[in-house]
């Protein structure tokens, strides 16, 4: 049998997130270092006055597919090209957004309707255990059992 | 003889500090969050720490990507509040203590925790958010503070156990100390949070509350925990309550929970609160009537300043 290139992860298998590990880390050094340098004031102005150029200028070892992601604003695609979280919020502060309207762009919200479940107490671990269900299922077996006529529907 | 006297935890959202920055204490919205804390500021004006170690970690102000230390201790005088981009927050540089950190850090790389060592570093909110929910917004910190960066950013953060092993060697450390000196450490982050990807907003109200459980009385178990099962049941960043789990190291096995407090949400976080402490011979008061009638006398002592401070739930 073939070794395989990547070596399966088991938090893959957690829905809609992408672990920052040290193979994200390495891939999206160049993207997290963009960030970084948003920290500057002045480099904030000259990034907003021209985003290209300002990348392609500083930060000419972004691939394309980085680069695409960040003039697009694309959050989610940039944590699947490396980026962290904590680095892409402070593009996110450069466009003047509070942290919620970037949760709901990588959610697919609003940031009234992103606001209004937290206040509700958040998303529901609930069926956002695993993408192939294993954990769910896992968890219901060693939970203690709920009768029939108290279970939720979702 | 230097000693731990408690140890408390503290989530270090960026929010909160920005409502203190921005005078939004008073709107209902985070009244709730700060009310939570007005028993822990008299707490610690009573206990009155010389010192404070804080473990926290960095959220790309210190650290970017090019250096990404597992355990950064900061051995400097001072640390310089950090610009984290909108200009560094208003409260005050906060002092070290060169030379308790210098003797932690010959300790425990001895004990062979190999440590980072930091003669210059900035501190951002993960570290000045939870000094401002213990002590107010002072001009000046009431006491110097040591701090302990642990990398929560990058996969893998530690090992709970890892963690808490650390803190053992703290405490060692600390006890080997030849001055007089009364020493709070601070774990900070979580709880339960995601703030990254698709399933962003998570919060998981149960996990927290068997955490806080177990994190007084069973802390073994958190030990236990793999990474995996905090970033699936408490969100891929609630990971970073490994480092609750060093404060707790830091600690004897048997403490006192003095207080407790939880509230969902702070912006995207669950906020989760707790006080712990050693039960000293030095204090005169027992801990409750209840501890009195099935505990030794020596055994059910703790500092006189936790009496007043109910364990409450909300």
């Amino acid at each position: 049998m073939a070794a395989k290139t990547i070596a399966e992860k088991d938090y893959d298998d957690i829905p809609g997130t992408y672990v920052f590990d040290a193979d994200r880390s390495r891939r999206g050094f160049h993207l997290n270092m963009f960030c970084m340098s948003l920290l500057k004031a002045e480099n904030r102005k000259a990034f907003k006055d021209n985003e290209a150029k300002y990348l392609d200028e500083r930060f000419s070892l972004l691939t394309p597919e980085q680069r695409e992601a960040i003039l697009k604003r694309q959050y989610n695609r940039m944590l699947e090209l490396g980026g962290n979280i904590y680095f892409t919020a402070k593009l996110g502060a450069t466009d003047g957004h509070p942290f919620q309207h970037l949760a709901a762009l990588m959610t697919g919200s609003t940031q009234q309707d992103y606001a209004d479940l937290m206040l509700r107490g958040g998303r529901p671990v609930e069926g956002n255990r695993s993408k192939s269900g294993k954990a769910d299922k896992l968890k219901a077996a060693t939970s203690k059992p709920v009768s029939k006529g108290n279970k939720r529907r979702g | 003889m230097a000693r731990i006297v408690a140890g408390v935890t503290s989530s270090h959202v960026p929010a909160i500090g920005a409502a203190i920055d921005n005078h939004r204490t008073g709107e209902p919205y985070w009244q709730r969050v700060f009310e939570g804390f007005e028993r822990s500021k008299e707490w610690i004006a009573k206990v009155k720490p010389d010192v404070c170690i804080v473990v926290y970690n960095d959220h790309a102000s210190a650290f970017s990507v090019e250096m990404i230390p597992t355990f950064a201790l900061g051995t400097a005088a001072e640390f310089p509040i950090a610009d984290e981009g909108w200009g560094p927050r208003p409260v005050p540089a906060v002092q070290g203590h060169p030379e308790l950190a210098a003797h932690i850090a010959q300790s425990v790389i001895l004990d062979e925790f190999d440590l980072t060592l930091c003669n210059k570093m900035e501190v951002d909110h993960g570290l000045t958010v939870p000094l401002n929910l213990m002590f107010g917004t002072p001009k000046q910190w009431p006491c110097p503070v040591i701090p302990l960066a642990v990398n929560v950013v990058m996969y893998p953060p530690p090992t709970g156990h890892r963690c808490f092993m650390l803190g053992r060697a703290i405490k060692k450390a600390i006890e080997s100390y030849p001055k007089d000196l009364k020493v709070v450490i601070f774990g900070t982050g979580g709880m339960s949070h995601q703030i990254s990807g698709q399933r962003a907003g998570l919060i998981n109200s149960k996990f927290d509350h068997a955490f806080l459980d177990n994190l007084t009385k069973n802390p073994k178990k958190l030990t236990r925990m793999p990474h995996l099962e905090y970033m699936r049941e408490a969100g891929a960043e609630g990971v970073e309550m490994v480092m609750w789990l060093i404060m707790r190291g830091a600690l004897d096995d048997n403490v006192d929970e003095v207080y407790r407090f939880y509230t969902v949400p702070a912006s995207n976080t669950a906020v989760g609160h707790i006080i712990l402490a050693n039960r000293t011979k030095a204090s005169k008061k027992p801990a409750s009537k209840k501890a009195v009638a099935r505990k030794p006398a020596t055994k059910i002592k703790r500092a006189a300043a936790g009496q007043k401070i109910q364990r409450i739930r909300s």
